[in-house]
């Protein structure tokens, strides 16, 4: 138990201290700003995936409908960080709960594949609505504004806009943790492990599954409001089911059953990428191996390789 | 009226490519139980390889001889990395194993014939329009709609009347008791994943003398076809079909009325049909639930 807390302390220690360090190895600040909202977005997405046992396979849609929704508040509705961001988490949340019904009642391989399917719609929509989301070129003319707190104004630089994105992160991550420890949690747990059990005890599955596919597309969408504030640009790509994928690779990557594995999974493939883009036209090749490579020999992911090894069975 | 005629009759050309490619993917999806994200890697193979065969073999000859390179990866592809997947029943893996599979083919192909479109010629006889009324059908897209055809009706016979298909139909209903029954099913699921690579490889060459030859080809065509097995039903091979040519033609009419949600509007069939009946038109009940 004091590992676990001293394990804590160092990770929150290591992240806020981040925009110092970061630039010594080698990094710079809007990559941790991207790894943080990575990590918000792939640890909501393993609440599905991980911890309810949802194959979603097209949570980028609600990450770039967040993107777009925080874009488009900046650039036609109000100048307002906050207010962006909440408009994008809105229209992502409302978007996963409205497409809910479609999947809950369904398991692995047909899940899967109406979730990647919905998530086309909205790239197709993005694409082509030309006048408003600025098409394929993507939805750019906006930019994150300074924050007004009481009579304070704070200008985002960088290294501010990065504090507020692990504000952000940490919230996330409170909300996911809280979650996964009270009862809603471990009824999802429990749908994971046998979902037919789970029927036969009187639990109204369907529903719960509904309710963790509603609040892991908000809280994605919430991740890809930060996204479009970070870049001040949001483009098709956002959600488009490419990006689907890597978002699961990169929580299998680091460990599904775990609590932070998806963290890990986001620094190793958002560093490899960053560096392998650097080095190589053709970067695809590499991150099409890395994902065969890690379903065959490291399935249970880094964090679980890890686990099993201080905790033997 | 002559426009609305001319994107039907488009719509119905890009459906048998959704059919093609849907039939695949519903054969892979039965019996491998496997969601094969690079269906469209095998349709780049089968197109990309018949054009580089071309000059040798001609284009009937390059024909037959791209959808079988693509079976053959299909076998390799299945042995190396899918068959490793099956003990760990979880269908996440081998979705995955796939993904990747289909960013290094389409990297791959890039890196070989370059990212720009490529012109795959096919004969002149069959450049010309059958009538001049209906000038839009021209011999290559009246060719597409028979051989798909062809290949469909040949498909159900083999699964209907030999051994191998017989065996394949019931280890999808129940690979447990066909293994018991002496069937050894790792050729089974091996032999099914090629064809239904086969069928991925035929859409490739078709599409490729119809559209010409792009790396992207593949990523445009599979999420249709997967659209094309929820519409139709998955299990359902016919289904699948169905589904292809109902997306297909509506896709085209969209084009007539409305351009810009013509892919959009393949999304909304498909919500449509999950509100309405969500185990696709022609969809078994309990299937992959």
């Amino acid at each position: 138990m004091n590992r676990k807390i001293a394990a804590l302390a160092v990770l929150w220690a290591l992240l806020a201290s981040a925009p110092w360090w970061l630039p010594v190895v080698g990094g710079y600040t809007q990559l941790g700003s991207r790894v943080l909202i990575y990590a918000l977005a792939t640890m909501s997405l393993n609440l599905l995936l991980g911890f309810t046992g949802g194959l979603s396979f097209g949570h980028a849609a609600y990450f770039g409908l967040g993107g777009y929704g925080a874009g488009m508040t900046l650039k036609y509705l109000a100048p307002s960080t906050p207010l962006a961001l909440l408009v994008g988490t809105l229209v992502g949340g409302a978007a996963a709960t409205l497409l809910g019904p479609s999947v809950m009642r369904r398991r692995g391989i047909y899940f899967a594949m109406i979730t990647i399917a919905i998530g086309q719609l909205f790239y197709f929509v993005a694409v082509r609505w030309n006048e408003v989301t600025g098409g394929e070129d993507g939805l750019a003319g906006f930019a994150r504004q300074p924050l007004h707190l009481g009579g304070w104004t704070l200008p985002l630089d960088d290294t501010a806009f990065y504090y507020l994105v692990l504000v952000c992160f940490a919230a996330g991550v409170a909300i996911i943790g809280l979650l996964l420890r009270s009862p809603l949690g471990r009824t999802w747990v429990a749908i994971r492990e046998n979902q037919r059990r789970a029927q036969f005890l009187g639990l109204p599955v369907a529903r719960y599954v509904w309710a963790s596919f509603a609040i892991s597309g908000t809280l994605t969408a919430f991740a890809g409001g930060l996204n479009a504030l970070l870049n001040n640009f949001t483009s098709p790509q956002d959600l488009h089911w490419i990006l689907s994928g890597n978002f699961v690779i990169m929580v299998v990557l680091g460990g599904m059953r775990s609590f932070w594995g998806p963290l890990a999974g986001v620094i190793i493939f958002l560093v490899a990428q960053d560096y392998l883009s650097s080095l190589t036209e053709n970067w695809m090749t590499f991150i099409g191996i890395i994902f065969i490579l890690v379903v065959l020999l490291f399935p249970r992911g880094l964090l679980g390789m890890l686990r099993a090894r201080t905790r033997p069975q | 009226m002559q426009l609305l005629l001319f994107n039907v009759f488009n719509g119905l050309v890009i459906g048998m490519f959704y059919a093609l490619m849907a039939l695949g993917l519903s054969m892979i999806l039965g019996l491998n139980q496997t969601i094969n994200m690079a269906h469209g890697g095998f349709l780049i193979v089968g197109a990309y390889l018949a054009f580089t065969l071309d000059p040798y073999l001609g284009f009937w000859g390059a024909l037959v001889a791209g959808p079988l390179c693509a079976a053959v990866l299909g076998l390799v592809v299945e042995r190396l990395l899918i068959k490793p997947l099956y003990k760990r029943n979880e269908p996440l893996y081998t979705l995955l194993v796939t993904f990747g599979l289909a960013l290094v083919i389409q990297d791959v192909a890039r890196r070989i014939w370059g990212p720009q479109g490529l012109p795959f010629s096919i004969p002149d006889v069959l450049n010309s329009p059958i009538s001049e009324a209906l000038f839009f059908i021209t011999g290559y897209r009246a060719l597409i709609v028979a051989i798909a055809l062809i290949a469909a009706i040949a498909l159900f016979l083999v699964l209907q009347y030999t051994r191998l298909g017989v065996r394949i139909r019931a280890g999808t209903r129940d690979l447990e008791t066909v293994a018991t029954l002496g069937v050894n099913i790792y050729v089974l699921r091996a032999l099914n994943f090629a064809l239904g690579c086969l069928f991925a490889g035929l859409a490739g060459v078709l599409a490729a003398g119809q559209l010409g030859l792009i790396p992207t080809m593949g990523e445009s065509v599979i999420m249709p076809s997967f659209v094309a097995i929820i519409v139709g039903g998955v299990g359902s091979l016919v289904g699948s079909i169905l589904g292809g040519l109902i997306i297909g033609v509506a896709a085209g009419v969209m084009t007539t009325y409305y351009p810009a949600a013509s892919e959009a509007v393949i999304y909304l069939i498909m919500a449509v049909v999950l509100v309405v009946r969500p185990r696709g038109l022609l969809g078994q009940e309990g299937l992959f639930e």
